[in-house]
């Protein structure tokens, strides 16, 4: 029963998005002084060329016109068609979204692996050096233009130890794996190719850690907090008095349970890289959805950058029904408050 | 054994009666904490450096020197010079001006205007409210990121609309944060007694309720400097912020990446400035959060 | 141990001795004195209460004597706490977890909290139960389950299996009480086990309590704020107030003729039927802050009976060496004994 009433909550507020998203992309997209029309059409173009997009496009129709049109493709799965590339923007996000959720899962993973143990290091030697050197480092995180950094590893890993590649997801003039799961990690080993394997591997370890330090703020954060809760508790006195050591405590019973209330911000942190992956992907021209809606913006391509927007708040809202489904499975207690 | 384990009841703390106790245990409070004292420092720095920005710059930010282009640091331009002979040391001090006064300007007008139409939203009430909380859930919903980018990108690529696109992006925490708590302080009942000023006067209610609804409200300015900033300079970075010759942070890292490889410290020095500048900020905002909130000391 | 022959209870070596402990917390501007010289003793097989209000140190030393307080919290000024003979405030932490639990166990107050709420019963028992014995999981499991019986609980394995919140609060302490049982302790040290229940489930953990105790030859600490529950199962009382024992001795003796006015304040809260759990703090006044205590006696704010020698703080008086009843009150000494008689 709760679980229905989670799930009409959930589909409720899937419709609020995607009427609200499109709504604000839609008046943002007509508030631009420039024509859409001759952008499409180019310099050159007569007038009444111009005049023929407009009308093919419905851009001479009233504005609720105009919106009730999209809507109404977009309830056929049609976001429009991209002025920049003039190809279908669905087609456009399905071939650059595989690139973007590969990056941003590898950051999460990373942030997650020094993350978490960040947190737990700083609320067990609360206050102390071990505390003060684990938060700065992760309000440091916090802090940092991801831009920037991404630019610093490029210089030293690729500029000056030529360690590792600066750009793209495999070296110039490698052919891409036949697409299973659109994850070039999986779909070289899928292939039994390991030299392309570790060929993207290494293009995808500065992007990663760019982006994944950002992240890793974030997790220390919650994680601390959550465990500080914790290790205030009852039962983590009754499990000393009992004689287990400090590091049985800590990681048997006051973790485990810091993680699940965690659970809900650390998926919600995969969401929040998604799209937080539009700066990284710029800097090191990871052929993704956040390089490609950089350069729809920057061109006023603005049917690609509705889409995106749309498909994003969609993967967010879809993420939030996911964490609710885990929730529920961890967390024993969950039918009591039910 | 280090866990913090729930201490017995001791009274920890007298009670701060005359406000010279209390500045003497907010004191005591900061100085318990290395790390707001730091991000205080940082702050003061940062704010002394935009203030006194030409007393400070050896050189011109926007004076050219072509015989002098891309220079490495030396004695002359500490952090080198630019392509176009550009001091960057002064640049960077000038730029301070306008990527924090970015921070601060987005942090202070979207806390105003989302404070105050959150107070009315929550007195007022009725269908007004049920409008303004449906948009701000709509504008909620959008990721913020790419909202601002692509209000920027409508209203043409200045400091200034980017300013404006933060502040429009952020309104919604505010609104939502000072509904809630004129909600609580309604139910409170005080602002009852103030009604029966008169209705002509309902600008006294909206101050009782604003001066009530104000800690959180700091509180979540304060740790929205930073991000404002960060924001600014991505903006500034991707060229949809401050544009040429303007000294911006941002604008600068994007500009020195044409020439990363081989002169560093175009792009480096502006970043580092965005770091220590951010990072100064959050940890000031960190440490607020914990004065305010004694419940989340430390945490 | 259990080879030697048997001795006279009085005669065996205490389980706990604590003799002139001192410790500070630290605070702001100030330090919070918390025990100011408590001696105290508990020996084999024997129930013996410590009673006082919030504030008395009585919580406090019953964290201290299993080390549970955070280190660096406290200072210790002064004295020394063994358990076995082992000296507990020296004592390494990988010695101490070896006493937890195994020679030493306790029951705290909150069952609902003291339990991990995200693990089954069962597997809680079987931690400390593997953690301290040589058990296979099959051995160990049995002991749970027959450890669960004694408690009086009728399906062992169907709790097992329960979440703490799937229980009651009842049903929550005897399982603490099993739990504390399940390495045969020397010493239980129960702070204020019932505080939490229900009136009537009180009485029947309290049974289930001495009855487990008296079997297993165990003493138990029983720290509380209820005088009726300490004339109901203790052999012997500690009354502290301020950090330090004020009074002590065998409890009908103490109950029939308290000599400290403070005893006698929390005996006269005590209506001829007493309900068990019901407050009884009657005293007027309050607990003195204890990062600024007086000069001389720490209760002489709140007593009837003070004279200008209370401004010199009063040691320990003995008053029967033999069943070891001491005061700390200057109207308790023996010289004083027509004034002791003359009161109202």
């Amino acid at each position: 029963m709760a679980f229905l009433n989670m799930l009409r909550k959930r589909l409720g507020g899937l419709l609020l998005v995607v009427f609200g998203v499109s709504l604000i992309t839609f008046s943002i997209s007509h508030l631009i002084p420039g024509d859409p029309a001759r952008l499409i059409a180019g310099d050159r173009a007569t007038d009444a060329i111009v005049e023929n997009i407009r009308h093919q496009l419905g851009l001479d129709l009233p504005l609720y016109q105009q919106y009730g049109r999209y809507m109404l493709d977009l309830l056929h799965g049609d976001l429009g068609t991209s002025i920049r590339t003039h190809r279908p923007v669905l087609e456009d996000l399905q071939a650059f979204f595989p690139a973007t959720l590969e990056l941003a899962l590898a950051a999460l993973t990373l942030s997650i692996l020094v993350g978490v143990p960040l947190g737990v290091l700083s609320a067990v030697y609360h206050n102390r050096f071990i505390d003060q050197v684990a938060r700065t480092l992760a309000v440091t995180g916090i802090s940092t233009p991801a831009f920037w950094l991404g630019l610093g590893l490029i210089v030293l890993f690729y500029g000056h130890l030529n360690w590792l590649p600066g750009s793209g997801r495999l070296d110039e003039g490698l052919d891409p794996p036949r697409t299973i799961t659109g994850f070039y990690l999986i779909d070289t080993l899928l292939a039994g190719d390991t030299g392309l394997f570790f060929n993207a591997l290494q293009h995808l370890i500065l992007p990663a850690i760019t982006l994944g330090f950002v992240n890793l703020g974030v997790v220390a954060r919650q994680i601390r907090s959550a465990m500080l809760d914790q290790l205030g508790e009852d039962y983590i006195r009754t499990a000393r008095a009992y004689g287990l050591s400090k590091w049985a405590v800590i990681l048997r019973h006051a973790l485990p349970n810091a993680l699940i209330p965690s659970v809900t911000v650390l998926g919600l942190t995969l969401g929040d890289l998604l799209y937080g992956a539009v700066l990284t992907e710029t800097v090191f021209a990871w052929p993704g959805m956040g390089a490609y809606v950089v350069k729809s913006i920057q061109s006023l391509d603005f049917p690609a950058v509705m889409g995106f927007a749309i498909m994003v708040s969609f993967i967010y809202v879809l993420l939030n029904m996911a964490i609710d489904l885990l929730y529920r499975l961890i967390d024993p207690r969950i039918g009591e408050v039910n | 054994m280090t866990t913090p384990i729930t201490a017995p009841a001791v009274a920890p703390l007298p009670a701060a009666s005359r406000w010279q106790d209390k500045w003497a245990y907010l004191a005591h409070q900061i100085r318990r904490s290395p790390l707001t004292m730091a991000g205080l420092l940082i702050t003061l720095m940062v704010l002394l450096v935009m203030a006194f920005a030409p007393w400070l710059a050896s050189h011109d930010p926007n004076a050219l020197n072509l015989t002098q282009r891309l220079a490495a640091p030396s004695a002359a331009h500490w952090f080198g010079t630019d392509e176009v002979g550009r001091d960057l040391f002064s640049r960077v001090l000038y730029g301070s001006r306008q990527s924090v006064g970015v921070g601060l300007f987005v942090a202070f007008a979207s806390c105003f205007a989302g404070g105050l139409l959150g107070c009315m939203s929550g007195i007022i009430g009725g269908r007004f409210d049920g409008l303004i909380m449906r948009l701000m859930d709509i504008m909620l919903s959008v990721p913020s990121l790419v909202l601002i980018m692509a209000l920027a990108a409508a209203l043409g690529p200045s400091l200034f609309n980017a300013m404006l696109a933060i502040t429009l992006v952020r309104i919604p925490f505010y609104v939502r944060l000072a509904r809630g708590q004129a909600l609580s302080i309604r139910q409170m009942g005080y602002v009852k007694a103030a009604e029966t000023f008169g209705a002509g006067r309902w600008h006294m209610v909206i101050w009782h309720v604003a001066r009530n609804a104000m800690p959180p409200l700091l509180l979540q300015l304060s740790l929205d400097i930073g991000s404002a900033i960060l924001m600014a300079s991505a903006l500034g970075f991707i060229g949809l912020g401050a544009q040429q010759p303007t000294a911006e942070w941002g604008a600068m890292v994007a500009t020195g990446r044409n020439y990363i490889l081989d002169q560093w410290w175009y792009s480096t020095f502006p970043g580092v400035a965005i770091l220590i500048t951010a990072t100064g900020f959050n940890l000031l905002g960190d440490g607020v959060r914990d004065l305010l909130d004694p419940r989340q000391q430390g945490k | 141990m259990q080879a030697c022959v048997q001795q006279p209870l009085a005669e065996q070596a205490p389980v706990l001795v604590i003799d002139d402990l001192r410790i500070e917390f630290p605070a702001y501007k100030s330090t919070v004195k918390a025990l100011n010289g408590v001696s105290l003793h508990v020996n084999p097989g024997e129930i013996v209460g410590v009673i006082g209000e919030s504030g008395s140190g009585k919580s406090v030393t019953a964290m201290l004597s299993l080390r549970l307080l955070p280190e660096r919290s406290y200072q210790v000024k002064s004295g020394s706490l063994s358990i076995l003979g082992r000296d507990m405030l020296t004592a390494k932490e990988k010695d101490l977890l070896s006493v937890r639990g195994r020679d030493a166990a306790m029951i705290f107050q909150e069952p609902m909290t003291a339990l991990n709420p995200t693990r089954r019963i069962g597997r809680q028992m079987l931690d400390v139960i593997i953690h301290h014995q040589r058990l296979s999981k099959a051995e160990a499991k049995a002991k749970a389950i027959a450890l669960l019986r004694d408690m009086h609980i009728a399906d062992p394995e169907q709790v097992m299996n329960s979440y703490p919140f799937e229980l009651s609060g009842g049903m929550r302490q005897r399982v603490m009480i099993a739990l504390a049982f399940s390495c045969d302790p020397q010493l239980l040290i129960a702070d204020e086990p019932t505080t939490a229940l229900d009136v009537t489930v009180q009485r029947q953990v309290l049974l289930l309590l001495r009855e487990k105790a008296r079997a297993r030859g165990t003493a138990i600490l029983l720290i509380t704020h209820d005088m009726a529950l300490v004339s109901q199962f203790c052999d012997r009382v500690y009354v502290m107030y301020t950090g330090a024992v004020v009074e002590q001795g065998v409890t009908a003796q103490v109950m029939a003729d308290p000599r400290h006015p403070y005893t006698q304040g929390l005996l006269s809260g005590l209506p001829e039927q007493v309900e068990p759990g019901q407050d009884l703090m009657t005293i007027p006044g309050q607990v003195p802050n204890l990062s600024a205590l007086p000069e001389g006696c720490t209760f002489l704010d709140r007593c009837a009976f003070a004279t200008a020698q209370c401004l010199q703080r009063p040691p320990m008086q003995t008053i029967d060496a033999a069943a070891d009843r001491k005061s700390a009150c200057w109207l308790s000494a023996p010289s004083h004994a027509t004034a002791q008689e003359s009161r109202p």
